[in-house]
């Protein structure tokens, strides 16, 4: 598969403030995304997640490093890169004043898309995130699900072959967070790479086909779901028993062992005298992934939940 | 690049014409403030209210231009919208030649009625209509940058108005409009050297009495200079901005 992203020991300092060291928001990362993936990049507030976006979609200047999009070297050819790629911020940025279908409008005039396409892609956009309804209306008017339905959709105004997606579904309520996250993997099937930034485990999970973890701007694991799992589950492993005593009376528990294998035998010796009713392996959560690889309580992620973002 | 860059300029313009200075507070308010202060000054120095043409003209050319110019950079970067148009591939000195051009259009619009008015009012003989014209381009270009400097330096709504206002009254009675620049103390007229409107509204007063160009290249060439150096200092402390 093609590499669409490639980054290699990308980094970003920011000046210190008098008094106080450099912030290394990004330090020295590698990372490559494959053409057609939705791709993680999973970490905590202040990780770097939105620092390495901006790098790569030529908002900042990176300190050191380099990095090619698309077959093109981010430095010398941005400006190619940007007719290319499509980026959805962590906030909903569109212009207030404008409606719906003036928006998209003016994405494609920015990015030359032909007269001609104009009417029919802006109608086609606003059916395929259901706001034919809302055509009309401003920016401003639109519900919080809305508005960042139609900041994706402004961001695919010019048919990119890949979009960057930062926090999408932050903020969001339920019903309209699971829309986009269906919407997103309707993109995937498209055959638009999908880079996306998160902390929302479950999000990751269910989306991505890789993910890379960062956490105080170093990449701590990069890997598919299945892979960051095994992973963890070659290090501990953990099987739910249930079983039925001499009273009849039925018990469960959860045995922790270094294999699947050692787990089931630890569960059978605890239960022997008793009829075991079944043995299940459970399987690691990115949660668990996400604790034992970086080391941090998963309630970093999850307190942080439509809280405001770092860099 | 240069075709997106020229593409991208006009319709930045075309869309903060559309959704910025379009509106019917904005039109009104751009007409009646230069007649309210003029009619304030006639009120009480009654006299030839023909020598304030020139200078009321200035006027609206400098609030009209750089009344809005000097918000919408703020107010789009602090909603975010302003990155956008980082994102495009449009190049930086381009998005900021977008937002002047929108703010010299709406500029230039209110200046024309409000000429016209005077001009009706007031007809003058003379006019020589090409230097009329350039001294009125040149001068919404120097207030757009200058309104589009002050926005880009400052980090809040606010602070824009504030700064905007802390160059522009003083301006407004420094520049010539109300009392010519020379019967000003010469202190005063050093700071009034400084000033875009006071070239404007020289410029200005030279094309409505027919004035050579001789006379009035002086003038024009400031402007110029003032309108290029502050659109320069505008992209250079803008993209400084970006990375903070």
């Amino acid at each position: 598969m093609n590499e669409v992203i490639k980054v290699t020991q990308l980094t970003k300092i920011y000046p210190a403030p008098r008094g106080e060291t450099l912030l290394r928001a990004v330090d020295s990362i590698d990372f490559s995304v494959r053409e057609g993936e939705v791709f993680g990049f999973l970490g905590p507030n202040g990780a770097g997640k939105t620092t390495t976006i901006r790098m790569l979609t030529g908002l900042i200047r990176p300190t050191a490093g380099s990095a090619t999009i698309l077959g093109l070297d981010l430095f010398h050819n941005l400006s190619s890169i940007k007719k290319r790629i499509g980026v959805v911020p962590d906030k909903s940025n569109l212009y207030d004043e404008l409606t719906a279908y003036e928006n998209l409008l003016f994405d494609m005039q920015l990015y030359g898309v032909p007269k001609i396409e104009w009417k029919g892609r802006a109608e086609s956009l606003l059916e395929r995130f259901g706001l034919q309804e809302k055509r009309n209306s401003p920016f401003a008017k639109l519900s919080h699900g809305m508005k960042r339905a139609l900041t994706i959709a402004a961001a695919l105004a010019h048919n990119p072959t890949m979009v960057f997606l930062d926090e999408p579904t932050t903020g969001l309520d339920v019903m309209s967070a699971r829309k986009l996250r269906k919407m997103i993997g309707t993109l995937r099937d498209q055959g638009v790479t999908v880079y996306l930034t998160t902390h929302y485990l479950e999000e990751a999970e269910r989306l991505c086909d890789r993910i890379g973890l960062i956490v105080k701007g170093q990449l701590v694991a990069l890997d598919t779901v299945e892979g960051l799992k095994n992973r963890v589950q070659s290090r501990a492993a953990r099987v739910d028993v249930i079983w039925k005593n001499n009273r009849n009376e039925m018990l469960s528990a959860q045995v922790v062992a270094d294999s699947p294998g050692e787990a089931i035998q630890k569960a059978l010796l605890n239960a022997q005298g008793c009829e075991i009713l079944s043995i299940n392996t459970i399987q690691p959560s990115l949660e668990d992934v996400f604790v034992k690889l970086t080391g941090l309580d998963a309630e970093v992620m999850l307190s942080e939940k439509g809280n405001g973002k770092g860099k | 690049m240069l075709t997106d860059d020229l593409r991208g300029l006009y319709y930045i313009a075309l869309k903060d014409l559309r959704a910025y200075y379009l509106k019917a507070p904005n039109i009104s308010w751009g007409i009646l403030f230069p007649f309210a202060f003029v009619l304030a000054f006639i009120i009480r120095n009654p006299g030839d209210v023909r020598t304030l043409v020139p200078g009321l003209i200035g006027l609206t050319v400098l609030f009209s231009t750089s009344s809005m110019e000097a918000i919408v950079i703020t107010f789009e970067r602090r909603i975010g919208s302003l990155e956008r148009l980082f994102l495009s591939p449009v190049r930086l000195p381009a998005i900021l030649a977008g937002k002047l051009l929108g703010g010299m259009v709406f500029g230039l619009g209110i200046t024309a009625i409000v000429s016209t008015i005077a001009l009706i009012i007031y007809p003058a003989a003379n006019i020589n209509w090409i230097m009329f014209l350039l001294a009125l381009l040149l001068s919404s270009f120097s207030c757009a940058a200058l309104g589009a400097f002050v926005s880009v330096a400052v980090k809040e709504v606010f602070e824009a108005q504030t700064l905007a206002n802390f160059i522009r009254f003083p301006m407004m009675f420094l520049g010539g409009v109300f009392v010519p620049v020379a019967t000003l103390p010469l202190w005063l007229q050093v700071i009034a050297r400084f000033l875009p409107l006071t070239y404007s509204v020289e410029a200005l007063r030279t094309a409505l009495e027919g004035g050579s160009w001789s006379t009035a290249w002086i003038d024009l060439g400031m402007l110029l200079f003032f309108s290029i150096g502050l659109y320069v200092l505008g992209v250079l402390v803008l993209s400084r901005r970006i990375e903070q």
